[in-house]
């Protein structure tokens, strides 16, 4: 597969596309936004720098979630009040993506569900069961955060947003489940938490002194 | 740790950051690359904002005692389950039960790939405890009240203990917003060597599962000198050190028990037990007065050697009967002496009827070679029987089940010693719990 490649409408330097579904990207040398239309690359905003953060992951950072191998493409840094956490944009190699959390080295990988008739954000409340594909979920925190900072490529338009309400839900297994109230429609994600030596991952950063 | 190859661009690498304490100006390292909230200096306990880059003080706590000190330095590292993690804080937690207060002492400890864990240590005894991925469930009791098990993947904990925890001192780094003095309500569930913690705060509750460790496996992952402090006590979650399984040890025991039945119940059917010889004798006082001893018929043990039963019945009631008996080979002239008591006493007294002895008698010679034998019987009689009647029966190959009795006896003794180990050893675990077992005095402020 050829990889799509474009030039940054605003510094000029190449953009590689690494999934072909990208909406948004982030240009790696003037930190432009920049949104895919169905002609060129448009930019949008500029990325602020990113607060130093210690999660072992980065973009291009490779692993492997079942028998699937994956490559990190895009980044959402989230901010809460007690901490932050990313929610990495991965790539999986049959061309599907899903996103692989990472809150203080806690590890979760999650994919979009389709699933219909998601409740509004008023009608959610800690302790409330839902059950999708058969498995029940019950609430458990109602987090309100904000976007900190975006990098790299992203299945959807996500420059201009700013606050964003988190409802998880656990379950009983590894299994859970997160509603993001970010669009006017909610959107759901399922996934499971994951061990850091299951996923195998490489190009993952150093440390120093580890 | 290996971190792989570093990438091309990208962010530098993080490092470990050296700052100075805003009160005090004392040197601070944070180690955890970002991932503490707070940090206190070592030299005027301030607690700070390690968020901040200007760590902003947000309480200061003084210390009652000078010699808090943890057992394994900040900074130290070494190896858990394979991962090096770092001692990057610690804290002493303490709590309250009938006026007495029990500290204990918790370690922050840290990896940048793996993040973090903990270490508890309580008089000697150590966990290794991380933060539980999956929701344990708790069952509740039928009243509604405080709940006597949790399960956690697919394993059930019994309840132990809900007490507050109070934080009294605190050192380093930690990923939450640590203060002297909060309290939280902590519940351990215990599966030993596991325990499942329960710290309920204002807002939320954190489950935890612990393993247990001895204090040599801390000294040895973290190279520490000298020798670690010896456990006092049993603990919640200590491993019983009685063999691995009371369980598999009784039905172990119940295997042996079985072919050992089955020994016996072969032997049983493939001995002969054939009567040689059965005689009745009648002895009157008056009669004896030359000749006391007299012989039976000849009678013939064929085949291999073999064991030879001698009985004796006689109807003794408050009275004794002695037979002196020789067995005697009439081919080689062999013999075999031994003499029989037969005596049989009961009465009533205070406490009942009661009885002693039996009238019947019975012994066993061992390998006795086949030929033709009889009996030389020399009795002797309670002075006060005037006469007697009593019947002598012999039956060549016997089994004998004597050996089997004490081999039965051999299995069953470590079963039951093992047992009541393991009983005595669970008896002081729950001790301290809040369910202590039963019949325990309340003076148990000696087991500390």
């Amino acid at each position: 597969m050829t990889q799509p490649v474009a030039n940054c409408p605003n510094c000029g330097a190449k953009i590689v596309f690494r999934w072909s579904s990208t909406v948004q990207t982030v240009c790696e040398f003037c930190k432009s936004i920049l949104v895919r239309t169905d002609v060129d690359l448009k930019k949008v905003g500029q990325v602020a720098d990113l607060p130093p953060d210690s999660s072992p992951i980065q973009i291009n950072t490779e692993g492997k979630y079942g028998n699937k191998a994956f490559v990190v493409v895009g980044r959402i840094l989230y901010e809460y009040d007690q901490g932050g956490w990313n929610e990495w944009h991965v790539m999986m190699n049959d061309g599907t993506s899903a996103w692989l959390a990472d809150a203080q080295s806690e590890y979760a990988l999650s994919l979009s569900s389709k699933a219909q008739n998601l409740p509004a954000p008023t009608q959610v409340h800690v302790g409330q069961q839902f059950t999708w594909n058969n498995q029940p979920y019950t609430v458990t925190v109602i987090t309100p955060a904000h976007y900190r900072g975006v990098e790299g490529e992203l299945p959807f338009q996500y420059w201009d947003k700013t606050n964003v309400t988190f409802v998880d839900l656990r379950t009983e297994s590894t299994k859970f489940a997160t509603l993001d109230y970010s669009d006017p429609e909610p959107a759901l994600y399922l996934g499971e938490f994951v061990q850091f030596e299951d996923l195998k991952l490489k190009n993952l950063r150093s440390f120093e002194g580890w | 740790m290996s971190a792989g190859t570093p990438p091309l661009s990208g962010p530098p690498k993080p490092q470990a950051k050296a700052l100075n304490c805003p009160k005090c100006g004392a040197a601070i390292v944070l180690r955890s690359f970002g991932q503490a909230e707070t940090v206190v200096c070592a030299s005027c306990h301030c607690i700070l904002d390690a968020k901040d880059p200007n760590l902003a003080i947000l309480q200061q706590f003084e210390i009652k005692t000078s010699d808090v000190r943890p057992l394994i330095p900040l900074g130290t590292r070494g190896k858990l389950r394979g991962t090096d993690y770092e001692v990057i804080g610690f804290e002493r937690r303490s709590t309250q039960v009938d006026g007495i207060t029990y500290c204990w002492h918790e370690y922050v400890l840290f990896n940048p790939y793996k993040g973090i864990c903990y270490l508890t240590e309580y008089n000697g005894h150590w966990n290794d405890i991380s933060i539980c991925k999956v929701l344990p469930t708790v069952d509740h009791n039928m009243f509604g009240g405080s709940s006597l098990t949790a399960n956690y993947l697919g394993e059930s904990y019994k309840h132990f203990q809900t007490a507050d925890a109070g934080t009294d001192f605190v050192l380093g780094e930690f990923p939450w917003q640590v203060r002297v003095g909060e309290k939280a309500a902590v519940t351990d569930y215990v599966h030993p060597p596991r325990v499942l913690s329960s710290e309920k705060l204002d807002k939320e509750v954190i489950w935890s599962i612990g393993e247990y460790m001895y204090g040599r496996e801390i000294w040895e992952a973290f190279k520490l000198p000298g020798v670690p402090p010896e456990a006092m006590g049993v603990y919640e979650n200590q491993p019983s050190p009685v063999a691995t399984n009371v369980a598999g040890m009784w039905a172990a025991f119940a295997a042996f028990a079985v072919l050992l039945l089955a020994l016996i119940a072969g032997f049983d059917m493939r001995a002969k037990k054939e009567p040689v010889l059965h005689q009745t004798f009648h002895w009157e006082r008056a009669k004896v007065a030359n000749e006391t001893s007299f012989v039976t018929d000849v009678f013939e043990l064929k085949g291999r050697p073999s064991t030879v039963e001698v009985k004796t019945w006689a109807p003794v009631s408050n009275e004794w009967i002695y037979l002196n008996y020789a067995l005697i080979n009439q081919d080689t002239g062999q013999a075999w002496d031994f003499g029989r008591e037969v005596s049989y006493y009961s009465g009533y007294d205070s406490d009942g009827s009661w009885s002693e002895g039996s009238r019947n008698d019975s012994v066993v010679i061992p390998s006795v070679p086949s030929g033709h034998y009889y009996f030389r019987i020399e009795p002797e009689v309670d002075p006060a029987v005037p006469a007697i009647a009593y019947s002598v029966e012999v039956t060549r190959d016997v089994p004998v089940f004597g050996f089997y009795g004490i081999a039965f006896l051999a299995l069953l003794a470590p079963a039951i010693i093992t047992s009541f180990r393991a009983y005595t050893f669970e008896r002081s675990r729950w001790s301290e719990s809040d369910h202590p077992p039963m019949q325990l005095s309340s003076s148990s402020g000696d087991d500390e």
